[in-house]
């Protein structure tokens, strides 16, 4: 039974779309959802697998260069596959519910939020249209998600599709 | 990638475990005899113009945007540099000791981080083992404990930072002329809580990379390895001092080049110079010139160039290390062992400033003589770390230029990819993953920060390519 999820949006503000994790965090926030922790941060680390530990369900909220608009919804399973990366600075979800689960036995689930974004080659703290229209249509479709606890069923119900239409 | 004149060249196209992007380009002749070898880091420059004309208080915040991995480095050194604009540069002490406490802590678990989750996976399984179980998962199956000691020591020093610094996104902890916050008897006595366990697993990491370095000294005093200057941060009595201090430059052998320069007057000594195949600048000492006045930063070079160390067990770290190499180590695996001394340091001054009470002072901001130019200098985990600005009298800024650590150490890192390249790879019948991830050993040695943190999902693979005298692919991979 999911009871406690943290949820964590990451990216740099200061780089236009890639804020759109952090965007979604500072929303989720206001809300004050019961039971739901929200985190930012400019990427993940090594860390936050500490805190998933904590968690019955973890959402990574990211933006996305490429893929389903405005967002996709999906699952993310522990993979240490993708620990043969560019860096470890940063982590991708994979690899942190592997962590998490080798180094604290982390039953997690886990799910990956990617908001479609468009802009990313520059300095700007600012959100390009689109993006914003994107962000407002992941939070329309996670609050509900998150409230009732249908991180699962939703993402399983979604992995047929390319992405998840707002409800 | 070009080939030219007959030569191949191989082509890291981003190395693995660092911060941002960069590539390692290795030209070799005919005979696989290796003819150049260099680091192109791409570095934004465009972040100074996005600074420009933003009043001088949002700096501390704004510098943040430059670099996921030490946001607090830059919001600090942006804060000493703004403390002058409004003429608040002689901060309280509960301000200062905020600051070094916040700064002490990005120390942690940057150190914290690079060692126990970037280099240990080289230093445990060996340069040459399978790439599949030299990572971080690695690690954190052979050897949990140690990796489970690395997250937390990582995740005490975040906790600091958290404490003093505000939210990891939007730290705003540091203000021109002072701190916005003090640390709660509360939270004093939480990180008090854990301050003996963090003590004890700092210890221990210093004790693995003394006993690394030295059990494999014959093969690591080769390995990458020159002489250089050394650049730094020392206190007024010559004390290593990671957050204030004068500049001061070493030579190889340890005979000061200058010392206790201040640092509104560095532009005095230090000059970058600039290189056609480079996005990143050379700096160099402006009386030797770029042939000669180059230098290295961070780590190694502090440890070389302090006279002391102002905590007990830091001080005798320093002092063996010193007494290993009879003076400064010029060794480029001695970093890990001079990054583990640092580590244990910072853990020292944050037990001492947490039984400071000046911690939960409320006289936190000062001011005085406005002025309109200004110079903030640390110690940053990866190395010294330049801030320099102009502003207006309309509050705005006018120029900005950064120098970051990364930059400082960019000839000492091309010149440890020419000297691997030349030892490891020169000659080989086949460029094997193996060998190259030695160029990358010696690049990380450093722990580079590649002023990137855009990383959204789908961008940066990482793309290895070797290209034949005519212009072909002989091989490629992606990970």
């Amino acid at each position: 039974m999911v009871q406690r999820v943290l949820t964590i949006g990451y990216g740099n503000p200061g780089r236009l779309d890639d804020g759109l994790g952090p965007a979604m965090a500072e929303m989720l926030e206001a809300l004050a959802l019961p039971g739901v922790t929200v985190d930012a941060d400019y990427q993940l680390t090594v860390e936050d697998a500490a805190a998933v530990a904590q968690h019955d369900a973890v959402v990574f909220m990211d933006a996305a260069v490429t893929g389903p608009e405005p967002f996709s919804f999906q699952r993310v399973v522990p993979d240490d596959r993708s620990a043969v990366t560019w860096s470890s600075h940063s982590l991708e979800p994979a690899m942190l519910m592997a962590l998490a689960r080798d180094l604290f036995g982390a039953g997690a689930e886990g799910f990956v939020l990617a908001v479609r974004g468009y802009e990313f080659d520059d300095f700007g703290e600012r959100l390009c249209d689109r993006a914003r229209d994107n962000l407002a249509a992941a939070l329309q479709f996670l609050v509900p998600v998150l409230r009732d606890r249908r991180l699962g069923a939703v993402a399983d119900a979604s992995s047929a599709r390319p992405a998840v239409p707002p409800v | 990638m070009e080939a030219t004149n007959g030569y191949k060249r191989v082509s890291i196209d981003a190395v693995t475990r660092v911060e941002g992007h960069g590539k390692v380009t290795i030209l070799l002749d005919e005979e696989n005899r290796v003819r150049q070898a260099r680091l192109h880091i791409i570095e934004f420059r465009g972040f100074e113009r996005f600074v420009q004309g933003r009043p001088y208080w949002e700096v501390p915040v704004l510098v943040q945007r430059l670099c996921g991995i030490c946001p607090v480095s830059h919001h600090l050194a942006a804060a000493k540099a703004m403390d002058r604009i409004v003429g608040g540069e002689d901060l309280t002490p509960p301000a200062e000791k905020l600051r070094r406490l916040m700064h002490y802590g990005q120390m942690l678990q940057s150190h914290a981080l690079h060692f126990f989750h970037l280099c240990s996976p080289d230093l445990l399984f060996g340069f040459d083992a399978d790439p599949a179980v030299r990572n971080i998962v690695g690690v954190a199956r052979a050897h949990p404990e140690l990796a489970k000691q690395g997250v937390l020591l990582r995740k005490y020093g975040q906790e600091i930072i958290r404490a003093t610094a505000g939210k990891k996104v939007h730290g705003t902890g540091a203000i021109p002329g002072g701190v916005n916050r003090n640390l709660s008897l509360e939270e004093r006595d939480a990180f008090l809580t854990e301050i003996d366990q963090i003590s004890a697993w700092a210890t221990a990491a210093l004790q693995l990379a003394r006993d690394y370095t030295l059990a494999h000294l014959d093969s690591l005093a080769e390995f990458g390895s020159f002489d250089s200057n050394h650049l730094s941060l020392v206190r007024a009595d010559g004390a290593m001092d990671l957050y204030d201090g004068g500049l001061r430059a070493i030579d190889a052998s340890g005979a000061i080049l200058f010392d206790h320069l201040d640092n509104q007057r560095y532009l005095e000594q230090i000059a970058e110079d600039v290189r056609s195949w480079s996005y990143m600048k050379f700096p160099f000492i402006r009386d030797l010139g770029p042939e000669i006045g180059w230098y290295r930063v961070g780590p190694l070079a502090r440890v070389n160039a302090c006279d002391f160390i102002d905590t007990p067990e830091a001080e005798a770290a320093r002092a063996d290390f010193k007494a290993t190499f009879g003076g400064p180590s010029n060794v480029t695996m001695a970093y890990h062992w001079a990054r583990m001394i640092e580590l244990l340091h910072a853990v020292e001054k944050i037990r001492a400033l947490l039984h400071d009470p000046d911690l939960q002072g409320t006289d936190l901001v000062v001011s005085g003589q406005r002025r309109h130019e200004t110079v903030g200098i640390l110690e940053a985990p990866r190395g010294t770390l330049i801030h320099h600005y102009r502003v207006d009298d309309d509050d705005c800024v006018t120029m900005a230029n950064l120098i970051v650590s990364t930059t400082n150490n960019n000839e000492a890192m091309n010149r440890a990819v020419q000297k691997v390249a030349e030892d490891h790879i020169s000659g080989q019948p086949e460029v094997t993953e193996a060998l190259l991830n030695h160029v990358e050993v010696a690049i990380r040695a450093y722990d580079p920060c590649l002023s990137c943190a855009t990383h959204a999902l789908g961008r940066m693979p990482l793309a290895v390519q070797l290209i034949g005298p005519t212009g072909e692919v002989l091989a490629q991979g992606t990970r």
